[in-house]
C-alpha cells in the first residue's frame, strides 16, 4: 500500500505553493496546446464515459482547478447588474460575480476544487487530496427532476445544465445528494420572463468539458494534471480498472454504487468513511458519505404506472363482457 | 357493481385531477418560495422528492381510472361533446408526454437534450390548457363528455 510519508507531505505542500504561483497563465498555455490526435475516441463505443481518480496520486497542486477555470471561462454567465431584487424577500440573490477567484469550494465560477483530508489509517498518516466536482450520476436526479428540461443527461454520460435555458430555481441543487450545482443570479432566461417573481438566475456545474469530448479531446482537468490522477474511458473498462487499482493498493472505492451509480469513481488507500469525517463540509463543499439511490422510489412507482392502466383495462373488459352476457340473456 | 365503480370514479376524478395539478405545479419550486409550504400540513410541498412521488401515485390512480373509462367507452363508442373531445385529446397528450417523462427517469434511458426539453415544456403546456379548458367548461356549463 502506498502511504505518503511526512517528508512527502512537506514536499507536497511546497510543490503546491510553487505550482500555484505559476497561476492560470501556465495552465492556459498548457491546455491550449493543439491536440494532434484524438485523445478520447468516443466513436467506437456506445458506452458512457467514466472517469477514475486515483487519490493516492493527487498532490493537491490545483492545476486541474486552474485548467478548469481557464477552459470553461467562456461558459461563465454574464451578469446584468443591478440584479433584480427577488419577490418575496425570503428569496435571496446569489451573486458570485465579484468572487470569481474563490477556489476553496464549488461556486458558479469554480466547478472543481480540492478537498484535503489528513487521516490516520492503520497507524500511518495520510494526506489525501480529493478533486471534487459533479460525479455525473448514471440516473441523475438533477436532470430527472428539473421541470424545465434545462438539466439533461447526454449519450456520453455527461450530465449538463444548459445555462441559457435554466431559470435558476435550484431544484437540481436541492435534489443532488452532494448539492453540487451552484446558482448565479442576474443571468439566464429568467431575466426575460418575470425576473422578480419566477426564477433566480442560472445553475452551473462541471459539464465534463462536453465541447472538448465532442472533439475527441480530454477534459481540461485531466489534460492539465501533472500526476496523471484521472483516467477517462468507457464505463465497463473504467470499472474494471478502478477495481483492479483498488485491489492493488488494498484500497476503497467511492462513486460506483453511490446514488445508484455515477460516472466518477474515486479510489483511495484510506476508507471514505475516514475521509468524509476529515474533510471540511458545508455549502459548496460536498461530503463523501454513502448515498442511497435517490431515484429508487421512482423506479418502483414506474411499475405501478405500468400496472394501473392494465388493471383498469382488465376491469373494463370484464364489465363489458358481463354487460354483453346480460343483454344476451334478456334477448 | 358498474354503477358503484362509475360513482367512485366520479367522486375520485376531481380530487385526483386537483392533486395532479398541485403536484404538477409543485415540480417548479414555487410553493416554498411563496409560503404555501409554510401552511400547516403542506410542508411536503417543499420536498421535491415527496411531490414527485405523490405525482407518480396520483398518475397511477388516474391511469387506473382511465383504463376503465376508455375500455367501457370503446365498447359502445358514444359520441363525445366538443368540450369532451378537446379535454380527451389534451388528457391523451398529457398521458403520452407524462409516460415519456417517466421513461426518462429510469436508469439506462434518456432522451436527446432537445427531446427532453420539448417533453417537459409540452407536458406543462397541455396540463395548463386542460386546466383552462376545464374552467371554461365549468363556467359555460359544458361539463358533459358524452352527448346525451
Amino acid at each position: 500500500m502506498k502511504a505518503p510519508s511526512k517528508t512527502r507531505q512537506t514536499a507536497t505542500l511546497s510543490r503546491r505553493s510553487f505550482i500555484k504561483t505559476l497561476g492560470v497563465t501556465g495552465a492556459t498555455a498548457c491546455i491550449s496546446t493543439p491536440v494532434s490526435a484524438k485523445e478520447v475516441d468516443t466513436s467506437f463505443t456506445s458506452e458512457e464515459l467514466m472517469t477514475v481518480l486515483d487519490l493516492s496520486k493527487c498532490i493537491g497542486c490545483g492545476e486541474c482547478v486552474s485548467a478548469c477555470k481557464a477552459s470553461n471561462s467562456h461558459k461563465y454567465p454574464e451578469v446584468k447588474k443591478p440584479i433584480p431584487p427577488m419577490f418575496p424577500k425570503r428569496v435571496k440573490v446569489e451573486d458570485w460575480s465579484d468572487k470569481k477567484d474563490v477556489d476553496d469550494r464549488l461556486t458558479p465560477y469554480n466547478w472543481l476544487y480540492i478537498q484535503t483530508a489528513d487521516v490516520n489509517h492503520n497507524g500511518e498518516e495520510y494526506e489525501i487530496n480529493i478533486p471534487r466536482r459533479c460525479l455525473h450520476c448514471t440516473n441523475p436526479p438533477c436532470a430527472n427532476l428539473c421541470p424545465w428540461g434545462a438539466a439533461r443527461k447526454e449519450d456520453t454520460g455527461i450530465v449538463r445544465i444548459h445555462e441559457d435555458i435554466c431559470l435558476g430555481g435550484a431544484k437540481c441543487r436541492a435534489v443532488c445528494p452532494w448539492n453540487i450545482p451552484q446558482r448565479q443570479s442576474g443571468a439566464g432566461m429568467y431575466l426575460n420572463l418575470m425576473p422578480r417573481f419566477a426564477g433566480n438566475g442560472t445553475m452551473l456545474k462541471c459539464d465534463r468539458c462536453y465541447d472538448k469530448i465532442a472533439q475527441g479531446e480530454r477534459p481540461a482537468c485531466i489534460s492539465a494534471c501533472p500526476e496523471d490522477v484521472q483516467r477517462l474511458g468507457p464505463r465497463s473498462e473504467m470499472i474494471a480498472y478502478a477495481k483492479k487499482l483498488a485491489q492493488s493498493m488494498n484500497g476503497y472505492i467511492y462513486g460506483l454504487e453511490e446514488n445508484g451509480g455515477t460516472n466518477t469513481i474515486y479510489v483511495s488507500p484510506v476508507p471514505f468513511k475516514k475521509l468524509n469525517t476529515a474533510v471540511k463540509k458545508g455549502k459548496g463543499k460536498p461530503h463523501l458519505a454513502p448515498v442511497e439511490n435517490s431515484m429508487a422510489n421512482e423506479e418502483t412507482l414506474t411499475k405501478a404506472l405500468i400496472t394501473a392502466p392494465l388493471a383498469g383495462i382488465v376491469a373494463g373488459v370484464l364489465k363489458v363482457v358481463a354487460d354483453s352476457r346480460k343483454e344476451k340473456n334478456r334477448d | 357493481m358498474t354503477s358503484t365503480i362509475n360513482s367512485l370514479i366520479q367522486k375520485l376524478w376531481l380530487p385526483t385531477m386537483t392533486l395532479m395539478a398541485i403536484t404538477g405545479m409543485g415540480q417548479m419550486p414555487i410553493f416554498k418560495r411563496y409560503y404555501v409550504a409554510d401552511l400547516p400540513g403542506l410542508a411536503w410541498l417543499a420536498d421535491p422528492f415527496m411531490v414527485h412521488w405523490i405525482h407518480y401515485i396520483g398518475a397511477a390512480l388516474l391511469m387506473l381510472m382511465l383504463g376503465w373509462i376508455v375500455t367501457t367507452w370503446a365498447a359502445k363508442r358514444p359520441a363525445l361533446t366538443c368540450s369532451g373531445l378537446i379535454r380527451s385529446i389534451l388528457l391523451l397528450l398529457i398521458v403520452v408526454t407524462g409516460y415519456l417523462r417517466v421513461m426518462k427517469n429510469l436508469p439506462d434511458l434518456h432522451w436527446p437534450p432537445l427531446t427532453t426539453m420539448l417533453i417537459d415544456w409540452t407536458h406543462l403546456l397541455f396540463a395548463m390548457l386542460l386546466g383552462i379548458t376545464a374552467l371554461w367548461t365549468v363556467a359555460t356549463g359544458r361539463k358533459t363528455y358524452i352527448k346525451s
